[in-house]
């Protein structure tokens, strides 16, 4: 019969376009593994876990990731100290504050921030953000992890104000009013009654701009430098595993030498972070949401 | 409002009410949402010390009027109203008024239980935190104070830090009637406290009403009329906006004056 052919079809091709997304997961997967694991032939684990330098590039080679680490959390932090605070005020003042048309044509217009190609978040953190931290504080190196993180932050407030702008609106309307009866001003209700009933949602509005942010590449690769330091100062130049990936990736270090494993070894440790992260942010999800069902 | 009716007190309940003095007075109330108008020139006063039920079948009006008692009504987009309403002869709707202020003197107990997802005590402490109150011991007192005024004490008072969501359903009505009552108001409003409850929890409450009519002025809105003719002492009928009747509950269920009351209590529509 046609139609019975025409069904068998279409449930083959949807099979393959999940399929794909699936076998292209476990590819990476796969090649990050293997790569990783040649790696790790060579380089001990702990001295890459306990090594206090990372200079795979350079002829006295050191193949500590601690360096790379510290890098990425550092400009983390700084993003989401600034993200947090921005987006959560933003996602109260949306929720408790705002006129409901307001909160209709602002959130997209919001979301356009996380549409900007992170190439322009990087020149601008590098162009505009530097040179003005720098006529506040002129000894802010050139590249920083402060202006980097800043602007980072900027970048994912859209991730946590509209998340948690959704977990807000997500706690009954009851509780709202249950406050307000009792005389409650609308700060008090935010902060008393909304934001605690919400966190779970907030939790993981953080964790994914976390997630993000941790991933970012192009803002950190521009404006952050490119030298690998055991530090938490923002104002001097460091480096972050992204960035170092996308530093061996553009240079020319041979195909299949150690150096060249060093951005898989680099790469899977970033992978752990964000798998950990989401699997979190999951988890939370999963266990708090039916709270008021 | 010292307005003390100094009558001769005769015997009978319903003869003591008209001595008290009144607390919530409504002008020539009338309620519009955009274009809709929801309520049509209401009077009404309601003295203090006593419970007054608002009847009627669904979107006649009565919960829209409960519910401008304490301003609950502003956060609706288009609400308009035209009129006065005084609670304690002040102007509620005059644009000074500080809101929250008058919500600590009126009182406001919903439909479903909304306790907050705290523990039992920080629940009934809620109101007199928001409200400034820093002494602990005072906080205390009050929350003990409240949970017994509700008959809820002897049932939770181990597990105050446990969270209020925990409890039945009848528990958490209580309790949030007692988180109303932790801050002394003077008005209580109730907007159908009992439809999401069973029986028994039902009893419960309405039996608690009777203890709570010493001390409060209480105004109840129910779909229930046998409810409204156990507990209140005067009972007004609304329909499509209108006060159709308002008299001693007594009046209203046995000889009613107008043919839309006897219709709507002997259940013809509604």
């Amino acid at each position: 019969m046609r139609t019975r052919t025409q069904e068998n079809i279409i449930e083959a091709l949807l099979k393959l376009a999940t399929s794909i997304t699936i076998l292209t997961t476990v590819g990476i997967i796969g090649v990050l593994l293997y790569e990783t694991i040649a790696f790790f032939k060579e380089v001990s684990i702990i001295e890459f876990l306990t090594d206090l330098e990372w200079t795979p590039l350079f002829s006295q080679k050191h193949f500590g990731i601690l360096p790379l680490v510290s890098g990425t959390i550092l400009t983390t932090l700084i993003a989401i100290g600034v993200a947090l605070p921005l987006g959560l005020t933003i996602a109260i003042y949306l929720n408790m504050y705002a006129p409901k048309g307001f909160r209709k044509s602002f959130k997209p217009m919001l979301e356009v921030l996380a549409a900007i190609p992170t190439v322009v978040y990087g020149f601008f953190a590098l162009t505009v953000v530097t040179p003005f931290l720098q006529s506040i504080y002129p000894n802010l190196a050139g590249f920083n992890a402060l202006s980097a993180g800043i602007v980072m932050g900027i970048m994912i407030i859209p991730f946590v104000s509209s998340l948690s702008e959704d977990a807000l609106y997500a706690v009954p309307k009851t509780l709202k009013e249950a406050s307000f009866g009792m005389g409650a001003t609308r700060f008090q209700t935010s902060f008393k009654v909304m934001v605690p009933a919400a966190s779970s949602g907030i939790i993981v509005s953080v964790i994914l701009a976390i997630s993000r942010a941790i991933g970012e590449t192009m803002i950190v690769a521009i404006a952050a430098g490119q030298q690998p330091r055991l530090t938490f100062d923002p104002t001097v130049p460091i480096e972050t595993i992204t960035a170092y990936i996308v530093q061996v990736s553009m240079g020319d270090v041979p195909h299949g030498s150690l150096e060249y494993r060093t951005i898989f070894a680099a790469g899977i440790t970033l992978f752990i972070f964000t798998f950990l992260l989401n699997t979190l942010s999951f988890w939370i999800k999963k266990k708090y949401q039916e709270k008021y069902d | 409002m010292q307005v003390l009716e100094k009558q001769q007190i005769m015997t009978g309940s319903q003869k003591l009410i008209e001595e008290k003095k009144t607390i919530i007075e409504a002008r020539d109330v009338n309620v519009f949402y955009g274009h809709f108008q929801a309520l049509k020139g209401i009077n009404l006063t309601i003295k203090e010390n006593s419970v007054t039920a608002f009847i009627g079948p669904s979107g006649c009006g009565k919960s829209t009027f409960l519910r401008c008692f304490n301003r609950m009504n502003d956060y609706i987009d288009e609400f308009c109203l035209d009129g006065e309403i005084l609670i304690d002869n002040n102007k509620i709707y005059w644009n000074k008024i500080v809101v929250e202020e008058l919500r600590k003197e009126v009182g406001m107990v919903f439909q479903k239980p909304n306790p907050f997802p705290k523990t039992i005590f920080e629940n009934v402490a809620y109101g007199l935190k928001i409200h400034g109150i820093k002494d602990k011991t005072y906080i205390e007192e009050q929350v003990v104070k409240s949970l017994k005024d509700v008959a809820l004490w002897d049932e939770v008072k181990d597990d105050l830090k446990k969270s209020a969501l925990a409890l039945s359903g009848g528990q958490q009505q209580r309790l949030c009637i007692a988180r109303t009552l932790a801050v002394e108001p003077k008005i209580i409003l109730m907007d159908e406290p009992t439809s999401a409850l069973d029986p028994i929890s039902t009893a419960k409450i309405e039996e608690l009403l009777f203890d709570l009519k010493q001390k409060y002025t209480i105004v109840i809105v129910t779909h229930n009329m046998q409810q409204a003719a156990r507990i209140s002492d005067k009972t007004a009928f609304f329909y499509m906006g209108d006060l159709i009747e308002y008299d001693d509950t007594k009046t209203i269920f046995t000889n009613p004056k107008q043919e839309k009351t006897q219709n709507y209590i002997t259940g013809r529509f509604g």
